[in-house]
C-alpha cells in the first residue's frame, strides 16, 4: 500500500537525499582528485606517450628511446650505478641497523644514541651533500677524512719530512738514480761528514730543530750533521755550518759500503748523526729517497673510481638511524622469554643473535630492505651535490641521468621520458610489497 | 609488527637474577666475559656516535671560521684556538639579499604546502573512509597506486602545463606540484587512520543530527590528531628539504634556500664561508622540529618511508 501511494513523495526525498550525500562526498574528495588528475595522472600518461617520440617530439620513434637507453654509454653507466646503489646501500644499511639496534639495547644511553643517529634524517640532502663535500675534501689539511687516513698512514710508515730539500750543486752530494743523495767520495771511519741541504722553506723546518752542531769523530766512527745550509739574511758559507744554521732532525742517514747499507741512523734535533763501531773500510754517506718523497696525500674520494662508494657513505650517514630505529621497534616486540631461556641454557650472545634474534626479525628486516630500495632508487640530490662537475658522469644514476638528459643540456625529452618510465616501472614491485604490508599492519 | 607485546625494559646488568630459579649452570668466567663484552660494546657505540657527529661538527666549525682560515687549514685546527671563531659569516649571510629571500621562499613554499596537503588529504581521507559514493573503493585504490609515481616522471609534463598556465617559475607552481605529489601518501595514511575510528562513534554523532562537516571538524579531526601531526611534520620536512622540484619549477626570484645554495656548490672550495653557514641555516629548522616533536617526527618519517 505505502509503496503504491508514495512513489513520488518518498522516492523524491530519498533520491534528493542521496544526491545531497553524493554532492557532499564530492566536495570532500574532488579538490584532491582534481589535483591528482592534472598533476600526477596526466603527466604519467604524457610521459609514457612522450617516451615513444624522438628528441624534438615531432616524430614517432617506437621503442627507439628504450633501445637507446641500453646503447648510450652514459645511460648504461647510470643503469650500472643504480644497480650498485640498489644492492649495496640497502644491504649495508640493514646490516648496520641490525647490529646497532641489538647493541644499543645493552647500554644506558640508548635514547641519546638513537636520537643522534636519527638526526640526519631531518637534514636535507643538500646540507648533507655540503657536509660531505667538506669531509671528502682531498687536501689532507682540509678534509677530515683524508686527514685521518694520512695520520694513520704516516703513523705506520713514518712521514717523510723534507719533500723539497736538495743539496747545493758542487758541495759533495750527488743525486742517485732512485732519488737519494749520497756523498761523491768514500771516507774511512774517523771522519766528520757534514751534509748541507737547501730548499727547505722556513715553515717546514720542525720546531724542535736546534742550531746544527757536531762533535769530532772518534777513530771507529763516522759522524756529522745534516744542516740547512742557508743563513737567513745571508752571509753564510756554502758547505759549512754557520752560526745561524739549524740542523734538520728526523732524517734517515745510511752508511754504505760496496753498495750495501751497513748502518742506519736518524738525525737528532741538532741534525747530528753518528755511526759507531764501523769496521775499517771506506763508506759513502747516503740520505735515502724516502726522506724526500712527496708526502702521502690520502685518498681521492671524489675521483672517478671512488665517487659512488663515497656518496653511498654519505647516504649511510643519513639512513642508518632509520634502519636502526625500525629494526629496534621490531626487536622490542620479540618474545623476551625465548631470548632469556636461550641465555639461561648457556647460549652465547652470538648464538642468541644468530639463531634466535635474526630469524625472528626476518620480516622486519625485509620491510627495512624494501623501503630502502624504493628510496635508493630515487636518490638524486646527494649525487647532484657531492659529485664534482667533471666526475658527475661517473657518479650518475637513473634519477640524475633522467635530469641531465631532459634538462641538463641533453635536451632529449624523448629519452628523458623513457628513463622516467623505467624508474617508475622499477619502483612498482617494491611499492606493491610495501603497500600490502602497510595495510596488513593497519588492519 | 601488529602484535606489539609490551616489552619489559632492557635487562639491566646490575639487576639481581630472579630468586625463584636455581642458579643456572654458567660457564666459569662468563660474568667477567660479559662485563668485558659490555665495555667493548660501549666503546664501539661511542666510536660510532663520534663518527656520526664529526661531519656536523665540521660543518658548524667551518661556518664559524673566516674564509682565509678555511682556505689555510682544516676545521679541526679551530679546536686549538676557539678564539678565532666568530659569527661574522652569519652576519654576512643575513645581509645577503639572495640568501634571505631564498630563506623566506623556503618558508613560503613549505608552510602552504603542508597546510594544503593535510587539509585536502584529511577531507579526502574522511570521504574514502566513511562517505558513500559510487566507485569509492576503486578510486581509493587508484590513488594508492599513484604512490609509485616518482617525482621525476612529473617534471617534464607539468613544466609544460605550468608554462601554459603562467605558473612556471612561481611559488604557487612549486606549491601545487608538491601538494599533488604529497597527496597519494597523505590520503593513504589518513584514510587508514580514520577507518579505525569506531563506527558507533560516528553513528552516534550522526544520530545527534551532526552534518558531515560538523562530524569532520568536531570528531574526526580531533581523533585523528596524532596522524595529522605526523603527516604534517613529514610533509613539512619533505618540502623544506626538497631541491629537485624547486630546481626546475622555481626561478631566481622564487627559489628556496636549497636551490640558491646548490648554485654555489659548483665553485666549492672558495666559498665555504657562504656554503657552510647557509647549509647550517637550512638544516637548523628541521633539526629543531626534530628535537621539539621527536615522537611525531619519528612516526612521520617511519610512515612516510613507504613513499
Amino acid at each position: 500500500m505505502t509503496t503504491l501511494t508514495t512513489p513520488v513523495g518518498a522516492a523524491g526525498p530519498r533520491r534528493r537525499a542521496q544526491r545531497r550525500r553524493r554532492a557532499i562526498a564530492a566536495a570532500f574528495v574532488l579538490p584532491a582528485l582534481l589535483l591528482l588528475g592534472a598533476l600526477v595522472v596526466y603527466p604519467v600518461l604524457f610521459s609514457v606517450g612522450r617516451s615513444f617520440f624522438d628528441a624534438t617530439g615531432t616524430r614517432f620513434a617506437g621503442g627507439e628511446n628504450y633501445a637507446e637507453m641500453f646503447r648510450d654509454p652514459a645511460t648504461l653507466t647510470a643503469i650500472r650505478n643504480s644497480a650498485i646503489w640498489v644492492v649495496v646501500a640497502p644491504t649495508l644499511l640493514t646490516g648496520l641497523g641490525l647490529v646497532l639496534a641489538v647493541l644499543v639495547e645493552k647500554v644506558r644511553w640508548a635514547t641519546a644514541f638513537k636520537l643522534l643517529l636519527f638526526m640526519p634524517m631531518a637534514v636535507s640532502f643538500l646540507a648533507a651533500g655540503i657536509i660531505f663535500r667538506l669531509a671528502y675534501e682531498e687536501d689532507p689539511d682540509k678534509g677530515v677524512l683524508n686527514a685521518a687516513v694520512v695520520g694513520v698512514h704516516d703513523a705506520f710508515t713514518g712521514a717523510s719530512s723534507y719533500p723539497s730539500a736538495r743539496p747545493r750543486d758542487d758541495q759533495g752530494l750527488r743525486e742517485g738514480p732512485d732519488g737519494s743523495y749520497g756523498t761523491a767520495g768514500a771516507v774511512p771511519p774517523g771522519r766528520t761528514v757534514n751534509l748541507g741541504l737547501v730548499g727547505v722553506p722556513p715553515g717546514e723546518v720542525p720546531a724542535r730543530a736546534e742550531p746544527a752542531s757536531t762533535a769530532e769523530a772518534g777513530p771507529h766512527e763516522l759522524r756529522g750533521a745534516v744542516h740547512l745550509d742557508f743563513t737567513p739574511g745571508g752571509g753564510g758559507r756554502p758547505g759549512a755550518i754557520d752560526a745561524a744554521e739549524r740542523g734538520l732532525p728526523g732524517l734517515t742517514v745510511e752508511a754504505v759500503r760496496d753498495g750495501r747499507t751497513v748502518a742506519t741512523a736518524t738525525t737528532a734535533a741538532d741534525g747530528s748523526y753518528r755511526f759507531a763501531d764501523l769496521p775499517d773500510g771506506s763508506y759513502t754517506i747516503r740520505l735515502p729517497a724516502a726522506n724526500f718523497a712527496p708526502p702521502y696525500q690520502g685518498v681521492s674520494w671524489l675521483g672517478p673510481a671512488l665517487v659512488t662508494p663515497a656518496i653511498i657513505g654519505a647516504y649511510l650517514w643519513i639512513w642508518t638511524g632509520f634502519a636502526m630505529v625500525l629494526i629496534g621497534a621490531g626487536l622490542s616486540s620479540l618474545p623476551r622469554d625465548a631470548l632469556e631461556a636461550a641465555r639461561m641454557d648457556g647460549a652465547s650472545e652470538w648464538q642468541v643473535f644468530r639463531r634466535i634474534t635474526v630469524p625472528l626479525l626476518a620480516p622486519v628486516l625485509t620491510v627495512v630492505f624494501v623501503t630502502l630500495v624504493i628510496n635508493v632508487m630515487k636518490v638524486f640530490d646527494l649525487i647532484y651535490i657531492i659529485a664534482p662537475g667533471p666526475v658527475q658522469q661517473d657518479a650518475t644514476v637513473l634519477a640524475t641521468q633522467m635530469w641531465l638528459v631532459s634538462f641538463g643540456g641533453g635536451n632529449d625529452q624523448g629519452l628523458g621520458s623513457a628513463l622516467g618510465v623505467l624508474l617508475l616501472l622499477l619502483v612498482v614491485p617494491a611499492m606493491v610489497f610495501n603497500v600490502r604490508r602497510f595495510r596488513r599492519s593497519q588492519s | 609488527m601488529s602484535a606489539t607485546v609490551t616489552a619489559p625494559p632492557p635487562s639491566q646488568p646490575s639487576a639481581p637474577p630472579p630468586p625463584v630459579r636455581p642458579a643456572p649452570a654458567r660457564r666459569p668466567g662468563g660474568r667477567l666475559r660479559r662485563l668485558l663484552g659490555h665495555g667493548v660494546v660501549q666503546a664501539f657505540l661511542a666510536v660510532v656516535g663520534l663518527v656520526w657527529i664529526t661531519p656536523v661538527a665540521g660543518l658548524l666549525l667551518s661556518s664559524l671560521r673566516s674564509a682565509n682560515d678555511n682556505a689555510a687549514s682544516g676545521w679541526w685546527t679551530a679546536l686549538a684556538e676557539p678564539g678565532r671563531l666568530s659569527f661574522d659569516n652569519y652576519t654576512a649571510l643575513l645581509g645577503n639579499a639572495g640568501i634571505t629571500r631564498a630563506f623566506w621562499n623556503t618558508v613560503l613554499i613549505s608552510v602552504p604546502t603542508t597546510v594544503l596537503v593535510v587539509v585536502l588529504a584529511a577531507l579526502a581521507g574522511y570521504a574514502f573512509a566513511w562517505l558513500e559514493f559510487p566507485g569509492r573503493d576503486w578510486i581509493f585504490l587508484a590513488v594508492v597506486a599513484l604512490l609509485v609515481v616518482p617525482v621525476q616522471v612529473g617534471l617534464l609534463p607539468v613544466a609544460k602545463l605550468f608554462g601554459q598556465l603562467g605558473l612556471f617559475g612561481t611559488i604557487p607552481g612549486v606549491v601545487l606540484f608538491h601538494v599533488a605529489y604529497g597527496l597519494p601518501f597523505a590520503i593513504f595514511l589518513l584514510r587508514n587512520y580514520f577507518a579505525d575510528i569506531p563506527r558507533e562513534m560516528l553513528e552516534a554523532a550522526r544520530m545527534d543530527g551532526g552534518g558531515e562537516w560538523r562530524i569532520f571538524t568536531r570528531l574526526v579531526l580531533p581523533v585523528g590528531r596524532p596522524a595529522l601531526a605526523s603527516l604534517a611534520i613529514f610533509q613539512f620536512l619533505w618540502v623544506w628539504n626538497d631541491m629537485l622540484v624547486a630546481l626546475l619549477f622555481a626561478d631566481s626570484s622564487s627559489q628556496p634556500l636549497t636551490v640558491e645554495l646548490q648554485s654555489q656548490v659548483r665553485q666549492f672550495g672558495s666559498n665555504i664561508d657562504v656554503l657552510a653557514p647557509g647549509a647550517f641555516l637550512s638544516l637548523i629548522v628541521p633539526v629543531v622540529v626534530f628535537f621539539a616533536f621527536q615522537r611525531h617526527f619519528v612516526q612521520g618519517v617511519m610512515a612516510g618511508s613507504v613513499k
